[in-house]
């Protein structure tokens, strides 16, 4: 991250209180969430959307991702891609076989 | 003869990056694909076992483990007993064919006031190393210890309460043997926990005899903790993704 004057940085360092603050909120709504009466899958959606806004919240802000040299963005760019690649390629196998096996 | 390792302290020109921090950041990448195929491995062996009781009990019995309306954490508190008394009631209800998750219950209802407390614990830490390393940045020193002790404590915390999980969890036959859910759980929350203790090491010798870098190479010393910080934040990041699955959902 690229270091400002002390007085713009000391500015920096106050929204890491917000962003605390915004983490904690959130971590209420996601258990105030899991008490809703909702199907699974939605269920499911809730949660992850949640922690992805806080996941997101904690790089970009606490992991300076929001002003950070592009090389790291391209890098973690490319694991994302893979990333998913790793959850969703199996879970298609398996939704393929299991349609395979009800047909 | 001694080797210097080129741009520790200055940023490469082409890259605009400390060789130290691009290797954090690869190395952030790789744990990103690592915790990925566990969470993959989750989500296979979930949609896998639509039978909750299958995928959560194994072959036991849930009311074995729902036993006298308590289950890890029975007496603790009230909203806890409240949850596993739920449990209880609507295994009751769901004895003979429905086996989903509101049915049958879950074995971990009694630990969710623990993880949210754990929750808490790291996000917490996570805000005191942001602004320890912010205080290096302002050549404030004392300060920069005081945050970075207490990260320090909450790490040590969160494994505190972790082994009371744990502890409460073999207590009541909850094993890693028991089902594919208690198999990830331990395997998942274990990696997460060894994480933490690795950044206890490293935080542990920034504060004791690392911190002597900062009197003879200040610049070198702040690029250690912001990569010590990059690494706690992504502990903390697993944990918020870990919360909701295992606990919640």
């Amino acid at each position: 991250m690229e270091v400002d004057s002390p007085e713009e940085f000391k500015k920096h360092t106050r929204s890491y209180l917000w962003v605390f603050a915004a983490l904690m909120v959130f971590t209420v709504i996601t258990v105030w969430a899991a008490s809703w009466k909702v199907a699974l899958p939605a269920a499911v959606v809730i949660a992850l959307c949640i922690a992805g806004v806080k996941g997101g919240l904690v790089a970009a802000f606490f992991m300076h991702l929001k002003g950070e040299r592009p090389l790291i963005t391209y890098c973690l760019l490319m694991t994302m891609i893979f990333f998913f690649g790793l959850i969703f390629l199996p879970l298609m196998m398996l939704l393929l076989t299991m349609s395979g096996n009800a047909g | 003869m001694s080797v210097v390792i080129p741009y520790i302290e200055e940023p490469r020109p082409d890259t605009g990056l400390t060789l130290a921090k691009l290797g954090v950041w690869l190395f952030l990448a790789s744990e990103v694909m690592l915790f990925g195929a566990l969470f993959s491995s989750y989500i296979f062996l979930r949609v896998g076992n639509p039978d909750w009781q299958t995928f959560a009990y194994g072959q036991a019995d849930p009311a074995e483990f729902h036993a006298g309306g308590h289950d890890s954490h029975g007496e603790d508190t009230e909203g806890n007993e409240a949850h596993a008394h739920h449990d209880d009631h609507a295994h009751s209800e769901g004895h003979s064919s429905d086996r989903s998750r509101e049915a049958v219950g879950t074995p971990m209802a009694s630990s969710v006031p623990l993880a949210l407390l754990n929750t808490i614990v790291l996000i917490s830490s996570s805000v005191t190393v942001v602004l320890a390393w912010a205080s290096l940045v302002l050549k404030q020193f004392g300060r920069f210890r005081l945050y970075f002790f207490i990260t320090l404590l909450c790490a040590f915390a969160f494994l505190v309460v972790k082994y009371i999980e744990y502890t409460a969890k073999f207590e009541h036959g909850l094993l890693p043997s028991l089902s594919p859910l208690m198999a990830l759980y331990f395997t998942m929350t274990g990696l997460h926990g060894l994480h933490v203790i690795g950044g206890i090491i490293v935080i542990g010798y920034l504060l004791g005899p690392g911190a002597k870098m900062w009197k003879t190479n200040p610049v070198q010393y702040t690029g250690r903790v912001e990569a010590t910080g990059l690494y706690w934040h992504f502990v903390d990041l697993v944990w918020i993704f870990l919360f909701p699955i295992f606990y919640l959902m």
